[in-house]
């Protein structure tokens, strides 16, 4: 017999946790006793939200299940946010919330809250445990149901005396079963020939590929796809790095600040394939309008998503990787799209985005500086906001899981504790925060974590003394009101030193390179206050509810 | 728009019915009539839902509740040829005299039982379609239902298919 709080540990490890980020408190007592003398790492961060941000981007960079772990009450409704996120962007984490002791559930007690029932929406499942004897194999359910099919978080909440009480832990089958729970993995074959059929036959084909490709490790089915036949593609916000940046079939990002190129492909394609994405509103803009002349083919694992924003013509339920290889072997090389691409040549030429060199500080200029001095040898991990579309615009990406953001809920104060995570899974590469001066204050109290345990995240706050993508928002549609968006200058510099981290303020484009340079050559964490052009805005544009071949800031239509 | 009786078989397990419900509220249905109760299989139960949505509103909520790992199976029943029932509980004002007697013929065209019998009223019980349950309320009013207690509805496929657990 061995109390609950070492089976949940020994559970951990036997599932292939190496980390886990997490806060202590009254509940999970017993637990922090048992992780006090096992080979666990555990890295204590200094507010439950970066806990859930820093397994979430753990788990983003390495494909494997990310683990955090809080106390019950206002430590598991910090861990909220996070859960969500890791919700939207379907990433694969596994929450672990002390409760208050069974007898006690439902009494108001100290600390307690209904986390179960909080975290139902945003979880994949979640489980309140009731026994010492159910531990492990929950937590083999938990990551089980976490990392596979369409993945998403897991919560675990477990009483104190659960953890205290006294159970056999009893060896679990290899294999876990759920009646309710059976992902589709390989795609029906009369679809998957359907859809080959209408590749053939297409004259503009175009291929939309989301997360899910990356989720499900397809990125080389997807470029042997595209490259085989002549297909160019465009990537979602969370698609970004399937492709390398620079492949000619690459055409950057859709949807509202993708590029014009790859919105007017969307817009006279004649067969879209949709893979691993979801035709989300900041993507598709105007739904009725989007891809108006294509056939669509929509590949993904959970059928929830086909047919739920948008009429398909060839659903395939099933995993990307192993719906592609099976395409595959039915296509042959094919040269038909020649003049399609001759078009899409011409609007890349002719639509390129812009970067602007005028002596003056933009943040463009600072994200392609980085990008190429790392030649697409590290994680980007961003915020939410400007600094977020200006990194995906810029960067040039070479490697799926190297860029890391909040897509579906956009939360900001994301990047700084997901990057700590990320690191912990790419210790090998460099890891960058693309900041803004707004988000970063929404978990710099991270800083005391990266500080304590020479965390080397390098953090480049694109500081412009604004909220700066909403101020965007009320320069274009509420007449310059800039109703609340305005930030005091803060010495991001001094915050940093007070930590014990080093940094560099920038104010001038000739001091860029030295500051990348001076963060890649110091060891431990490091900050970047760039004080950029203010009023600097993210183009091209979509507005909300615009089709995506109506933008803002783009060139004029040749 | 039309209704749809959806028949789900879950874990019997605590929080499902709050699971499957709260996926309802979410995504912006009324539930028109639950009922839930155990079934053939042990360790699941099968719930009742009557939702009011066009198909593709339907469809949707169905594939969400699918992906419940808690969920085994989702069937819409409207497709196919079913027999549904409610079942209802009236106590209805009936003195003795002229009232009741009336009040007891009216049951027994509706094949209504009548369960208990006061001194100032009696208590019908009667199971059938909506449809009936709603007639025989409304012609109960005029002696007055002082209290009416009604089920959600409940269907079953005719024939031979069943709603099983091979999903």
């Amino acid at each position: 017999m061995k109390p609950g709080a070492k089976i949940l540990v020994e559970s951990l490890q036997r599932e292939g946790t190496e980390i886990i980020f997490g806060y202590p408190g009254g509940v999970v007592l017993p637990i922090y006793d048992e992780l006090y003398d096992s080979p666990l790492r555990h890295i204590l961060v200094r507010h439950e939200q970066a806990a859930a941000h820093a397994a979430d981007g753990y788990a983003r960079a390495s494909g494997r299940v990310g683990v955090c772990l809080a106390t019950s009450g206002p430590g598991a409704c910090n861990l909220v946010t996070g859960i969500a996120t890791a919700y939207m962007d379907s990433a694969a984490i596994v929450a672990i919330t002390g409760q208050v002791p069974t007898n006690l559930l439902g009494n108001d007690a100290f600390q307690e809250s209904d986390i179960t029932g909080i975290t139902m929406p945003i979880t994949k499942h979640n489980y309140l445990l009731k026994s010492a004897g159910d531990i492990s194999r929950v937590i083999r359910e938990a990551f089980y149901i976490a990392g596979t099919g369409r993945k998403g978080p897991v919560l675990i909440d477990i009483p104190k005396d659960v953890s205290t009480g006294l159970a056999e832990d009893t060896p679990l089958p290899e294999k876990v079963t759920l009646r309710g729970y059976n992902p589709t993995y390989k795609g029906h074959k009369r679809q998957i020939d359907k859809a080959v059929e209408l590749i053939v036959h297409a004259e503009r084909p175009l291929i939309y590929a989301g997360g899910g490709v990356i989720a499900s490790d397809a990125s080389h089915e997807l470029v042997s796809l595209a490259t085989l036949l002549g297909i160019p593609i465009t990537t979602t916000l969370m698609g970004i790095g399937c492709i390398p940046c620079d492949h000619p079939l690459n055409l950057g990002m859709l949807g509202m600040h993708g590029t014009e190129y790859a919105n007017f492909a969307v817009m006279e394609s004649d067969l879209l394939l949709a893979i691993g994405a979801r035709f989300d509103d900041r993507v598709t803009g105007k739904i009725d309008t989007f891809a108006p002349h294509a056939k669509i083919v929509h590949i993904d694992i959970d059928p929830a998503e086909i047919g739920k924003n948008k009429r398909i013509d060839v659903p395939i339920v099933g995993d990307v990787k192993a719906v592609l290889q099976d395409m595959l072997s039915g296509l042959k090389k094919n040269t038909a799209y020649e003049p399609w691409l001759k078009k899409i040549k011409h609007w890349r030429q002719h639509h390129p985005l812009r970067v602007k060199d005028d002596g003056r500080l933009h943040p463009q200029q600072i994200i392609r500086a980085l990008s190429e001095l790392v030649k697409g040898e590290a994680v980007i991990v961003s915020e939410v906001g400007q600094n977020q579309m200006w990194t995906a615009q810029h960067f040039c990406f070479r490697h799926p899981r190297t860029w890391i953001t909040s897509g579906g809920l956009g939360t900001m104060g994301y990047g700084f504790p997901a990057a700590m995570g990320a690191h912990f899974a790419r210790p090998d590469v460099p890891v960058f925060d693309i900041a803004g001066d707004g988000s970063i204050q929404m978990n710099i109290q991270e800083m005391g974590t990266v500080a304590a345990n020479k965390i080397p995240v390098k953090v480049a706050i694109l500081n412009n003394m604004y909220l700066g993508m909403v101020r965007q928002w009320q320069e274009l549609f509420f007449d310059r009101r800039y109703s609340y968006t305005e930030l005091p200058s803060v010495d991001f510099v001094k915050i940093a030193n007070a930590y014990g981290i080093d940094g560099m303020r920038v104010d001038s484009p000739d001091e860029v390179l030295p500051a990348l340079k001076a963060s890649l050559d110091c060891d431990g964490p490091f900050v970047m206050d760039f004080r950029i052009e203010r009023e600097e805005n993210v183009f091209p544009m979509v507005p909300a509810g615009a089709a995506i071949n109506e933008m803002i800031g783009g060139h004029p239509r040749s | 728009m039309k209704p749809h009786t959806l028949s789900v078989l879950v874990e019997n397990r605590p929080g499902v019915l709050s699971r499957v419900t709260g996926l309802f509220s979410r995504r912006g249905f009324n539930i028109e009539s639950l009922a839930v109760g155990t079934c053939e299989e042990p360790g699941m139960s099968r719930i009742t839902i009557v939702v009011i949505g066009d198909d593709a509103k339907v469809e949707q909520v169905m594939k969400q509740l699918h992906k419940l790992i808690d969920v085994i199976k989702v069937s819409d029943l409207t497709e196919n040829e079913r027999v549904e029932r409610e079942l209802a509980l009236i106590k209805v004002s009936a003195e003795p005299g002229t009232s009741r007697a009336e009040v007891m013929q009216i049951a027994q065209i509706f094949r209504a039982q009548i369960i208990d019998v006061g001194s100032k009223t009696v208590i019908l019980e009667v199971t059938g379609d909506t449809d009936k349950i709603d007639a025989l309320e409304n012609l109960l009013r005029q002696f007055g239902v002082k209290e009416l207690v009604r089920t959600g509805r409940i269907g079953i496929l005719r024939g031979s298919k069943v709603v099983g657990s091979s999903k």
